[in-house]
This record gives C-alpha cells, structure tokens and sequence, in this order.
C-alpha cells in the first residue's frame, strides 16, 4: 500500500486551526513561501465527522467524489462506515477535492482531515502539494514535523505537476486501473511511460513508477516451477531479509510506518552532530522553585533552547530544496514524547514568547491530548526545532536523528553529579549534563552551532533569564 | 364450529387455498381432509375476486378441471371459420407465455417465429448473460483473497478456459430453447416458421422475408416480435472489437480494455463479467449520472459497491458519437462529445466497445400499413390491455401487441404477464395489467431488484396526488445470513403510503436482491398492506429477513385501528381439530 498518512499525520502543516474549524482560511502560500507573488490559496480540510457519539475513529468505505472533482456545497463526498450503515458524508463547502489523504479502506480518528478542499483551480497544486509533504515527509507524529510542505523529495514534483497534477492521460492513454492506481499512490501519469498495447500506461507501469513490487505473480507458477520461483524472487527483493522461521511479523502501524519512513528519510540529509556539557545546578535550583508552579524540566529546556533560537535563526530555519534557507518566522519547539506504540512530538509554539507558566499549561494540555492520540495535526507537526530528552532514564548522551523539514535537533542526557574543576584548578561536584544537537549541514555550519550551543549553555549556567 | 372457521379466518384461509387449489383435482386427490376444506376454499375465492389482478387467477382455478382431466391440449377446432383463434406473431418469451396461456383457455393456437424460440432473452439476453454472470459470481469471490481469507478458504491462482466458458451460456441458452420448444409442442401448439406480416383484418401471411407465402387466418393477433440492441449512428459494428450484446454473449473475446457504452441494466451486467474475467472497463453515459433509471439512492450506492472498488472508469454527461472498429493496428477509437454542447471532449483509445445504449423495436416488415397503423419511434401503439391503436387513436380489434415491441416495460417476464392479461380478455375477462408490480433484476454481483416507483417519482406522485409517502431503509450489515456469507454490502429501501399501508416501491442491493424483490412485488400485486404483511413470519436466518425489517420498519397509521384480526393459531386449531376428528373416524 502506498504512503498510506497515518492517522494523526493527516494535515497539511501549513493549515492552521482555524482550517479545522472550517472556518475559511486563506493564507499566503505559507510563511516561509512568502515570496514576492502572494498566493491567496484557499484550501480546506474535509474532516472525519463523528457520526455517533462513542464513534473515535471512522473507516472510509470509498469516496464518492474523486481527486479534482468539483463539489458543492451538500455533495456527498464521502463514505464512511458506522457501526451499522455506511453514511454518506457530504461537504459544507464549494470546491475541488485536490487530495485524498486518506484512501478508501482506511480508518482516521475523529477529526483528523481526510482530504483537502481546494477553493479554485489554481489552488489545487499547493493542495495536492501540501497532501504530497503529508504523505511523504509529514507523517509527523513521530519525529518532529516539519512546518514543511514539502520536504526535498516531493518538492520538484508539484512544481513540474502542477498545471495538471492529477490529470490523466494528457500524454500517453492510462487504462481505467491505472488512473486508479495512480491516483492512489500519487503517481504523475505523465511521467509514466506505458509498456502496453499501443504505448498505454497499464496497472502495472503505475505501480512500477510508485515503486510497489508487482503481486507475486510468481506465487502461481510455482506448482510449475516450484524450484526456479524461490530463485527468481530472491533477486528483485534482495533487501528483504529471509523470514526468520517461527518469528511473529507485526506490521507497521501507521504511526510506526510514518516513523519509518522519516527516518529513511533523513538519510539524505548531510547532518553532524555538537556536544556540549552544561552544569544545571542552578537550573535545578530554579527548577524545585517552579516545580510547585506545575513547571516540568521539559519546558524550561524548551524555553532554554528559544531563546538561544531567537539569537541564531540559522538554527531554526531549514532546508527545503537543497538551494535555499527557509527562515521559520516562529520558533517552535516540538518535543518527543513516547506514546503507546510510537513517539509523537507535541509543538509548543512561539516558546520564545511565552512564559515558562503558559508554556508549562500548554504542554499539560499537550501531553493529555497526544496520549489519548488526540493532537490536531498542527499541534505535532508545526515545529521549528526539536528537542528529545532521555535524561529521565539516566541515559547521559545519545545522538538524534534530524527529522525532516527542520534545521536542527537537540538530544538532551541525564544531568550527574560530575567532579570538574574550575578555571582556578579547584575540584568540586558539580551536575553536569551533556547536550548533543544534530544540524543539517547545508544550512547549519559547525561555528554556528557551537555558538548557540553556547548561548544555550549560558541561558542554562544562568537561568533567571528564563523566569523572566 | 365449521361455520367459525370461515368467518374468523379469512386472511389465512385464503393464503392456504392459494397453494392447494393450483389443481383442484389433485388438491382433492392428495388431502384426506379435503372435502371438508372446500369450504374454506369457496371462500378464498370469493376474496379472491375482490382482488383487481388476481381475478383471473382465481378464474383460472375455475376453468382447470376441465383442462385438468387431461393434459391440455391446443383447441381442435377454431371458432368462426377461422383457421386459428390466436396467432402470436413472434416466440419469444412474451409470445412463449401467451401460447401456453391460450391453450390452457382452449384456444387454437399459432406462433410464428422467424428466428430461433425463445428470442432475444433465451438465445441472446437474460439467459446466456445469467451463465456469464453466475462464472464471473465465482471468479469473483475466488479472486477475493481478503474475502475469502476472512472466512478461512484458501485458494490459489484461480483462472479461467473462456471458450468453456462461453460454452457454458450457449449450452444454457439451447437447453432453455429446446424447453420452451418442447412446452409448446407437448400442449399442440402449431409453431410456424417464417417471417410473419399482417396483411388485412385478422389475416396473417408468413414465410422468408419478403416472400410470406402462406396465408393464415385468425380471429386474433398477438405482435410478439420484440426488440434487437440500438445502436446509435456513427457506431460502426463489426462484431470483433465493437459490438451489441448479441455478440458479447458469445465470449469471442476478453478483451483488455472495453469500453460500454450505455451504463443501464445491460451495461452494468456486462461491466461486472468483464471485470471479472480481468478485463477493465470504462463507461460511456450520455446521462449526467451512471444507472439513470435506478433509484438514485439505489444507484449511488451502487456506483460504490459496482464501479468505484473496480478495475472502471467512467465519462458521464458525454454521447460516443464515433466508433471506428480497431483496424491496421489501431485500437478501437471512441470519439467523445458533450452531451449538451456537442462539442468534441476526447477520443478513448480502447480494445473493444460494446454497445448497450438500449433496445430498439424490432417491428419492420409487420405490414402495419395495412392496418393504419403508425409506430411511434418503431413501437406500437397499444392502451391499457395492450390492443393496438391506430393512426387516429382507434383501437384496431383483435390486435394486440405484448413485449418490447410495444415498449412499455422492456423486460421478459413483463412480456409474458402482458401476455397473459391478452388471453384473459380474449377469453372474456377483461384484465389490465398493473405494470408497477412487475419487479426488476440486475444480475450484478451484488444484485440490484426494485419493483414499483423510485422515491423521486413517489414523491412526484405524492405532490400530485396529495398524499403522504415515508422511506424506510435496511442494511443488509444487519442481516445475519448476508453477514455469514461475508456480503454485508446492501441496502433494501421501502416507499410506502403511511396513511394506507400501500406499498409504492421497494428497491434493494444486496445478496440475491433478485429474488428477494418478489416478496414485495407479490404484495403489490395482491395490493397487501405493510399492516398485514409485517405480521408475516420469516424464517431466520435468511436474506429475507432484509425485507421482513423493513416491513416492520415501516409505520402504517391505520394500523391499530383495524377491526380485531383473529390470530392464525385459531385457524391451525381448528385445522387439528378436523384433522383429529377425520383420524379418530378412520
């Protein structure tokens, strides 16, 4: 099956909440496209509807409407299965269906959006753009997300698609199952050569292009040619390891998926890494006279790390195509929690500007919402920066992976009592924590951050900064 | 007591006489309580004639003993110095059901049939098409890993011999031909062959085309001469890559790619053997929407269960104005124009087209003229009991026209039954038949069946007429028969009148849909209420249990206030207590 979104990773990032709440939201391409050429695209979310009070989550039987068709206002647009009839579900608004993103025979939870609604036609390329960075590189309920719309892969496509992005057939004639099938997987039929009769891009083309392995149409044969059949399939599938006999195979859930997919993901990033040791006596000072305050260690290294974010942007932008640096506009700071059967990285936004009291109320919230998996899509995948704490399991340095979309990610051990020594030579025990950030370095050079590194440090070392 | 039972147990008294008294002889014969249950039975009958279009079935139990005594047997001599009663013009299905009819009435009987017995639905229509379907039934259930895997089955690599295949439906079309043939030649019925014309009041010549060299008088016709696939100008046919349904019925080929034009009954049908056996295939609808004549509801659910999850596409709102047949390694070319604007919207390059815009009435050559009589777009016009109108809007007498050549209800059994209400009046009843109680099927997999009106038009109706209509729905998710059987996709939908308890229409996708309808088309035809038929007792579990809640579903008004209906059980009492009685005498 294709990029099937997760559940929780359905949105675009660049929506915001009032897209959720159906409000009409027109916004400029995205903060960071702000270009000279305003794009005053109007683009919606179709939601998963509760259609029963204890409904949680809702398969899609099918789609009634299909990518780049036309709707109004009261169409059924959608099928979703309840727990005696399916119910057509229709839509409150005008508009193109410019993308699916949760195909038929998938669940989403209540609330999460299953498809875009663009308002014109000129909008449908950011939207199938948008759907493009979700089921590629937004998954992000795991590793921190990207306030991206299109992380480096998808990117070139929607450029070049975008005049018709979904249109089939302009060029080579597709059979009916590889409109579907291209639809499905998002494959530009354009770029498909068709091996068919007459040049006709047929099923399988589609699935060639979208990388699937073609159906064991070798599992037949096998009666015939029972030897030759394990021979042929070790080739093409070389990178499968062999099953290991009497192994339970659990796949993927959508979440785990999406972390998988990310992470191979960010293997096309050139990052290093920085440590740096820290001394948190203080902050662990600062930190019992908050803590009555309900203030978590989380958000004060949250507040820590934005406000040395304010001072080194670099740190805090990204890179999206490989040729430019993307300045966020906001800093905010996603937070890996591990949640039952994945991570997901809850956003606190703005930490700049809030107070570590705000910001310590928005986390609670946070944290209920992400483990009951209740996160609105632009609450885990908005963030700028990230920040991952093993520290509470004593572990004192570890190396994390970039997610993609940001600039930077920052890996955070135990603090420990350490015996150091001081500028005069006098020993004494001191807690020390080592801080390991891991930066993409085609926009983050190593003297940046060691700079902010260090500006982080001393927010740190000196942290009345922080109550301020 | 006796005079008790006749009095408190109408309702189930004449549901029992309605199975026994078929044949009263025999009824008579096998029951040992059967002289005393006639009394029951006289009242049955007496009901029975209240009822519009059940009279001539209970007339028929009548007239049977004496047609019973023996075998029936076609009339020896024709009245009026006839050579023949009835001529039927044509052995199709309709033209099959009248001769039956008519010489179960005694009279002398001709059908003329030019081409094979059984016409279009026995040799290339409902008959072979149900063999097609009942193969792409399987393979589609053997190809559905996930279906099957949910039940436990595993099969692999399931495929298919098409020539067997195609065998398969000629083998069932020639065994329903030769049974048809055989049914009218065991009761006498003289089948003619030729090409049959009217040439004058009550005279028939038939023979080759254009050579009708025997003359035949009658001192009735029936026009039985049906219908053959339409195909719309600029479609060139040639049999091999573009097609009618006539040749696709012979699986020549499984094309790649097919096209259909034409998403109606004939279309969908074929859409799902060709999609089974692998082919995929793309609609061409003129309408702006597919399955136009379905119940909306009813067709978009269809469109999900049907065409979205399969290997279809489709192009709504557009007319195939051009069909060029694939020749010199070209593939089939279809051009497409808007249905509205006729502009050109796109050429389809497929490996086959079939042709399923319709039917067109096959009534060339029946020297109309002769008779002043005009066909309108080809079909002929016929009133209420299907006697043909002529030019002026007068009955022609003793010409009727039954089946697809008059238009009214294109499908075979309604071909049949207008049939049959011909006999009844030639026989001196008069009959009209309701048209709104004969249901229809498509054999798709899950079937599609309605019967009576679509909610729009009840509710069109309704607005006219001033009156109420209500709609009940079922899912066949809550059936736990389909459920056993995995096929939880279906609705069943009712239109009812709460103020009567008439039922309007009821339309149904689902497992075996087809003959689940009968159900409510009985009711219909019988004119039962919802208040009384959702007292009925269903066995459980089965399918038709779907309808069973819907029935009691719907919310009659009048229902409680009807006079106090004795429970059945007193019936089955008294019977036992006949019973017992007649025993303990033996």
């Amino acid at each position: 099956m294709a990029a099937t979104p997760a559940p929780l990773s359905l949105s675009a990032s660049a929506l915001s909440a009032r897209l959720r709440l159906a409000a009409p939201a027109s916004r400029a391409a995205s903060a960071r496209r702000r270009g000279p050429m305003v794009v005053r695209a109007k683009i919606r979310e179709i939601f998963m509807p509760a259609l029963s009070s204890t409904m949680t989550e809702g398969k899609i039987v099918s789609w009634s409407a299909a990518e780049g068709d036309r709707v109004t206002k009261g169409d059924a647009v959608v099928v979703v299965e309840s727990d005696k009839a399916d119910m057509d579900v229709e839509t409150f608004y005008d508009g193109i269906v410019a993308a699916v993103l949760v195909p038929a025979g998938e669940s989403a939870p209540v609330g999460a959006p299953i498809a875009l609604l663009a308002e014109s036609e000129e909008d449908v390329a950011l939207a199938v753009a948008q759907a493009q960075a979700l089921s590629s590189g937004q998954a992000q309920q795991a590793p921190p997300p990207s306030d991206a719309d299109a992380p480096p892969p998808p990117s070139p496509p929607p450029a070049a698609a975008a005049p018709a992005p979904v249109a089939a057939g302009t060029k080579g004639v597709a059979t009916p199952q590889a409109k579907k099938l291209a639809k499905q997987h998002r494959v530009d039929l354009a770029k498909v050569t068709g091996t068919g009769q007459f040049g006709r891009i047929t099923p399988a083309d589609v699935e060639a292009a979208a990388g699937i392995q073609p159906k064991p149409k070798v599992a037949p044969p096998t009666a015939a040619a029972p030897v030759a059949a394990p021979s042929v399939r070790a080739v093409p599938q070389a990178s499968v390891l062999p099953p290991v006999p009497g192994a339970t195979v659990v796949p993927f859930t959508a979440m785990q998926a999406a972390v998988s997919k990310n992470m191979v993901e960010s293997l096309s990033v050139p990052a290093f890494r920085v440590g740096y040791p820290i001394l948190t006596d203080k902050l662990d000072e600062l930190y019992e006279k908050v803590k009555p305050k309900g203030v978590t260690m989380t958000v004060l290294l949250a507040k820590a790390a934005a406000m040395a974010l304010a001072q080194y942007p670099v740190v805090n932008a990204s890179c999206r195509d490989g040729a430019s640096f993307t300045y966020n506009s906001s800093i905010n700071i996603a937070v890996a929690v591990a949640i039952d059967g994945g991570l997901i990285t809850p956003v606190l936004e703005q930490a700049d500007k809030l107070d570590i009291y705000l910001l310590s109320q928005k986390w609670k919230e946070l944290v209920k919402k992400a483990r009951a998996k209740q996160l609105q899509p632009n609450e885990y995948n908005s963030g700028t920066f990230t920040l991952s704490n093993l520290g509470m399991f004593g572990v004192d340095r570890f190396d994390a992976i970039l997610p993609p979309g940001q600039g930077a990610i920052m890996a955070v051990g135990a603090s420990k009592p350490t015996v150091t020594a001081d500028k005069d030579g006098f020993f004494s025990v001191k807690n020390k924590m080592l801080v390991n950030v891991t930066a993409d370095h085609r926009i983050v050079y190593g003297a940046d951050l060691a700079a902010f590194l260090q500006t982080f440090a001393k927010i740190i070392e000196d942290p009345e900064s922080l109550t301020l | 007591m006796h005079s008790g039972v006749a009095v408190s147990a109408p309702a189930s008294a004449s549901a029992i006489a309605g199975g026994g008294a078929r044949s009263e002889a025999a009824a008579a014969s096998r029951r040992p309580g059967g002289i005393r249950l006639c009394g029951l039975r006289g009242e049955a009958l007496a009901r029975g004639s209240l009822r519009i279009s059940h009279a001539p079935a209970a007339a028929r139990r009548v007239a049977a003993p004496r047609a019973a005594a023996a075998a029936p047997q076609n009339g020896a001599v024709a009245g009026g110095g006839f050579d023949y009663d009835l001529v039927i013009i044509g052995a199709g299905v309709g033209g099959h059901g009248a001769a039956l009819h008519a010489v179960e009435e005694g009279l002398k009987t001709a059908i003329i049939e030019g081409d094979v017995v059984g016409g279009t639905c026995v040799n290339r229509g409902c008959v072979p098409s149900k063999a097609l379907l009942a193969v792409s039934g399987r393979m589609r259930e053997l190809h559905d890993e996930h279906h099957l895997k949910s039940m436990g089955l595993q099969v692999s690599s399931p495929g298919y011999d098409r020539q067997a295949v195609a065998d398969h439906a000629n083998n069932l079309a020639s065994k329903i031909r030769s049974n048809l043939t055989n049914s009218m030649k065991a009761i006498g019925v003289d089948i003619l062959t030729g090409f049959g014309t009217i040439v004058g009041k009550q005279k028939v010549r038939y023979g080759k085309v254009g050579f009708p060299d025997k003359e035949i008088t009658a001192k009735n016709i029936i026009i039985a001469t049906g219908s053959v696939p339409f195909v719309p100008k600029g479609i060139e046919i040639d049999g091999k890559t573009v097609f009618t349904s006539d040749h696709a019925l012979k699986l020549e080929s499984v094309p790649d790619w097919i096209a259909i034009v034409g998403s109606g009954y004939i279309g969908l049908e074929f859409s799902d053997v060709y999609t089974a056996l692998g082919s995929e295939v793309t609609f061409v609808e003129a309408l702006d929407q597919l399955m136009p004549g379905f119940d909306p509801e009813i067709a978009k659910l269809a469109q999900r269960v049907l065409i979205n999850t399969r290997k279809i596409d489709y192009h709504t709102g557009v007319f195939a104005s051009k069909i060029t047949p694939a020749k010199d390694g070209k593939p089939v070319l279809i051009e497409l124009i808007d249905a509205k604007t006729k502009e050109h919207r796109e050429t389809l390059e497929v490996d086959a087209a079939l042709i399923a815009t319709g039917r067109a009435p096959f009534t060339n050559g029946l020297g109309l003229e002769n008779i002043n009589v005009v066909t309108q777009r080809g079909f002929i016009p016929v009133d209420e009991r299907m006697q043909v109108t002529d030019a002026d809007g007068n009955v022609v007498p003793n010409l009727f026209c039954i089946g697809d050549a008059n238009g009214k209800l294109m499908l075979a059994h309604a071909a049949s039954a207008q049939g049959i209400s011909v006999i009844e009046q030639i026989s001196g009843r008069d009959h009209i038949l309701n048209h709104l109680s004969i249901p229809a099927a498509c054999f798709t997999h899950p079937e599609i069946s309605m019967v009576g009106l679509t909610e729009p038009q009840a509710r069109e109706k309704a607005d006219k007429e001033g009156f109420e209509v209500s709609v009940v729905k079922t899912s066949f998710k809550a059936n736990t028969k389909a459920l056993a059987e995995n096929e939880g996709d279906g609705i069943a939908k009712l239109i009812y009148r709460p103020d009567t308890g008439e039922i309007l229409g009821v339309h149904i996708l689902g497992l075996h849909a087809a003959d689940l309808i009968h159900e409510a088309s009985n009711a219909m035809a019988l004119g039962t209420r919802l208040q009384d038929i959702k007292l009925a007792v269903h066995a459980h579990p089965t399918l038709s249990e779907v309808l069973d809640e819907l029935f009691k579903a719907a919310k009659p008004k009048e229902g409680q206030e009807r006079k106090p209906k004795h429970p059945p059980q007193l019936l089955l009492k008294v019977l036992s207590f006949i019973t017992s009685v007649l025993s303990s005498k033996q």
